[in-house]
């Protein structure tokens, strides 16, 4: 029997927030073969904020996260910085919502390390020397400078992971998204990535089965359960939560 | 883990490596296309024209015989020209009787099949050393600004990108297969030859699958960074006076040796 949960069970008195990085207004989306993945989502981001999205695998993390640069476009509506999220601002909405994928090779597709952090920018029409700084500015970012004309296939996976966020950094994203950042990683590598997330002053959503990363990195969580939001609020009082987590298939850290 | 068996450079200093990549695939093309240019028999061409190979394989620091030791993987398929033996007229050397049919050898015949040999296997070697020499991804810059379609070069970028992630893909799949092909003491393992088709046909079509839903994947990756059907690039080469000297005074040689082969 599938668990029903049409009223969210839980929200926690979160600090209220104008969502000016972010809002999303009772999103829904099916995909083409009928199965549907988010049943009205609504939630806001706001400047600074560093968001946990967990949930067991197809609650609908991954499509949320595609929906928020346009990849995938269902009913409802999605809002970045302001700009309600139509055909027409695509390109400028891309620019402002760095999406990193779950699996670095999807995301490092240049021949060079230097050409993939260069795509977004180059992309985006900015001049070359502009390009050329970010390049550099970003690499540096994730502590990678020394990689810049290493050929992508050549890196480990920790490597790769950082290289890909500075992918998306290299456009100076208002907002990062993160799929499953830490999966995949021995303990140094997700040692270097909880550092590099913990650093790095941008908002962020990040979508993980990681609970010890949520607790150690996120103030705020979003827990999502087929396709709706149940939880958000309070990282502390989430995890606190036992009955909330043990009935979404999560586990407390 | 890695499979880097493809990847055919080697890191050197020298003075080739240092070249302007797009000097060394417009001298590569000018070797090929004289090469074939060159009549039969052109003797002292093909001598000329395998100096100056040599040549460039020393100024690699490769060694001499560099390309000429990786040349003969390449010699089967010059094979496929076997059949001028026997197809241009000429005086008959000799006959001789393959199942039902007489196939007879003429000079001229001969004459054209060493040709071809020597003309590919010089050609080959050029390859070899340009590869040895270019990174691919400056190959695939040096492509680009001679003005190659943008749709050609990005798909060989993105065949170099994930030639090495499909391999990978290959060998888990094999190896996985491996660990679960156990079998029983004193009975034949691995099942009957129809059943077994069956399996590496599965898993041609897992691989199939595989890179068709990692190719959606990419692509929402481009998306997410702005790609709108055009690929931007910088040049990171620039043409020095050195390289302008190069590719002028290895055409020239080129050009020489056409003049020799039809002396």
């Amino acid at each position: 029997m599938p668990i029903s949960h049409s009223i969210p069970s839980f929200i926690a008195p979160y600090e209220a927030c104008e969502g000016d990085v972010l809002q999303v207004r009772d999103l829904h989306f099916s995909y083409p073969d009928g199965h549907t993945a988010l049943h009205g989502i609504s939630l806001k981001l706001c400047e600074g904020d560093k968001v946990a999205l967990v949930g067991p695998n197809g609650a609908g993390k991954s499509t949320l996260m595609l929906h928020l640069n346009g990849i995938l476009g269902g009913h409802g509506e999605v809002e970045i910085g302001g700009q309600r999220l139509t055909r027409n601002n695509l390109p400028a909405i891309r620019a402002m919502v760095g999406l990193v994928f779950q699996n670095p090779d999807d995301q490092l597709f240049s021949p060079t390390v230097f050409e993939d952090v260069a795509f977004g920018p180059l992309h985006m029409g900015l001049p070359e020397a502009e390009v050329r700084a970010r390049v550099d500015t970003a690499l540096e970012d994730v502590r990678m400078s020394s990689y810049k004309d290493r050929l992508s296939h050549h890196l480990s996976v920790g490597e790769k992971k950082r290289i890909a966020i500075a992918t998306v950094l290299s456009m100076k994203p208002s907002l990062l998204v993160l799929d499953e950042p830490s999966a995949g990683l021995d303990p140094r590598a997700r040692r270097t990535l909880i550092n590099l997330l913990r650093e790095l002053p941008i908002t962020m959503l990040v979508s993980t089965h990681d609970m010890r990363l949520v607790q150690e990195l996120f103030p705020r969580t979003i827990v999502m359960d087929e396709g709706r939001i149940v939880a958000d609020g309070l990282t502390m009082e989430i995890l606190d939560d036992e009955k909330l987590l043990t009935a979404h298939g999560l586990e407390k850290p | 883990m890695h499979f880097d068996a493809f990847d055919r450079y080697h890191e050197k200093e020298s003075f080739i490596h240092r070249l302007d990549p797009r000097v060394k695939v417009v001298v590569t093309i000018a070797f090929i296309v004289s090469n074939a240019l060159l009549p039969d028999g052109a003797w002292m061409a093909f001598v000329f024209a395998w100096l100056f190979l040599l040549a460039a394989n020393i100024f690699s620091r490769l060694g001499v015989a560099y390309t000429f030791k990786r040349s003969l993987v390449a010699l089967p398929f010059a094979l496929i020209a076997i059949t001028v033996l026997f197809s241009i007229p000429g005086k008959a050397l000799f006959t001789f009787q393959l199942f039902t049919s007489n196939l007879t050898v003429t000079d001229a015949g001969l004459l054209r099949f060493v040709s071809i040999i020597i003309r590919s296997w010089l050609s080959v070697q050029i390859a070899l050393l340009l590869v040895a020499t270019t990174r691919f991804p400056d190959l695939i810059h040096a492509f680009e600004h001679l003005r190659v379609p943008a749709i050609l070069t990005t798909i060989i970028a993105f065949l170099y990108r994930y030639l090495f992630v499909l391999t990978d893909e290959v060998f888990r799949l094999l190896r996985a297969r491996e660990s679960r092909s156990a079998g029983s003491t004193g009975k034949r393992s691995g099942g009957g030859v129809l059943w077994r088709a069956k399996v590496a046909g599965n898993m041609a079509g897992q691989l199939f699958l595989r890179s068709y839903e990692r190719s959606d994947r990419i692509y929402n990756a481009m998306l997410s960074r702005g790609y709108s059907g055009r690929l931007y690039t910088l040049n990171p080469h620039e043409m020095k006076s050195r390289d302008y000297f190069v590719t002028a005074f290895a055409i020239a040689i080129i050009f020489i040796v056409q003049i020799i082969g039809r002396l």
